[in-house]
């Protein structure tokens, strides 16, 4: 299953939530404010970089270049993806789960 | 001669996900022409509002971030950012974009708008202001 985040994680429990229900395999996409989530050295990079290790995490490309984060600047192991991207995971898994 | 008010605009949102920073940057820079004490708050999310290198090219957004270098010449010359938020989020004073004003009073010299400050220091900062504008 793919999950998708669109909140910053220091504003919302959305990605805390997503982290916590999603099977080991899945994908999970952050996009809008929920590329935060993505930054590295922050209070809630432990929890990501953790889950990191039984779930693939992706970051919007276009999303964190609008809000001025550099790759460089991501946990590492988080793959940035384009918007081809974004619809190949759509594509790729049989269903979507939007944690709005 | 009107009587001078203090004036805070606190910006606790991140700069693309809502309307609220874009608008509250446009009541500041209206309210500037009215010639009072003003100062801005970045806390929180807030703080991604003055991250540097933002593009929004492919994203199909309108990047206002630009206009924050608009501020020094409305006279809006305290930019207060909570360190507190930056260490949270990961970022330092070097991540932010490097705003300035230039002071009359001192033969124009070029100075920097943003100070950041400790989360008691902008306790005693809120307990001051006449008026608090939230965004």
């Amino acid at each position: 299953m793919l999950h998708t985040v669109n909140k910053s994680p220091f504003e919302s429990a959305s990605l805390k939530t997503c982290l916590g229900l999603a099977k080991s395999g899945s994908d999970i996409l952050l996009i809008e404010d929920g590329v935060y989530g993505a930054l590295a050295g922050t209070i809630h990079t432990t929890m990501l970089a953790e889950a990191a290790g039984t779930v693939s995490v992706y970051a919007l490309g276009p999303d964190l270049k609008a809000r001025g984060l550099p790759e460089d600047r991501l946990i590492p192991g988080i793959k940035v993806v384009g918007y081809d991207g974004f619809v190949e995971l759509a594509c790729t898994n049989d269903k979507v789960q939007s944690w709005l | 001669m009107s009587e001078t008010k203090k004036f805070m605009y606190i910006n606790r949102r991140p700069p693309c996900g809502t309307v609220y920073p874009l608008e509250g940057l446009e009541v500041v820079l209206i309210g500037a022409a009215f010639e009072q004490e003003v100062c801005m708050v970045f806390i929180s999310d807030g703080v991604f509002q003055l991250k540097q290198g933002q593009d929004t090219i492919d994203s199909g957004m309108k990047n206002f971030s630009p206009t924050y270098r608009a501020l020094g010449d409305y006279e809006v010359t305290r930019l207060y950012v909570e360190r507190e938020s930056l260490e949270e989020r990961g970022l330092t004073e070097a991540d932010l974009m490097p705003l300035t004003w230039e002071d009359e009073d001192d033969d124009w010299a070029e100075k920097p708008s943003i100070q950041i400050v400790s989360r008691t220091q902008l306790s005693d900062l809120l307990e001051e202001q006449d008026v608090v504008f939230n965004f």
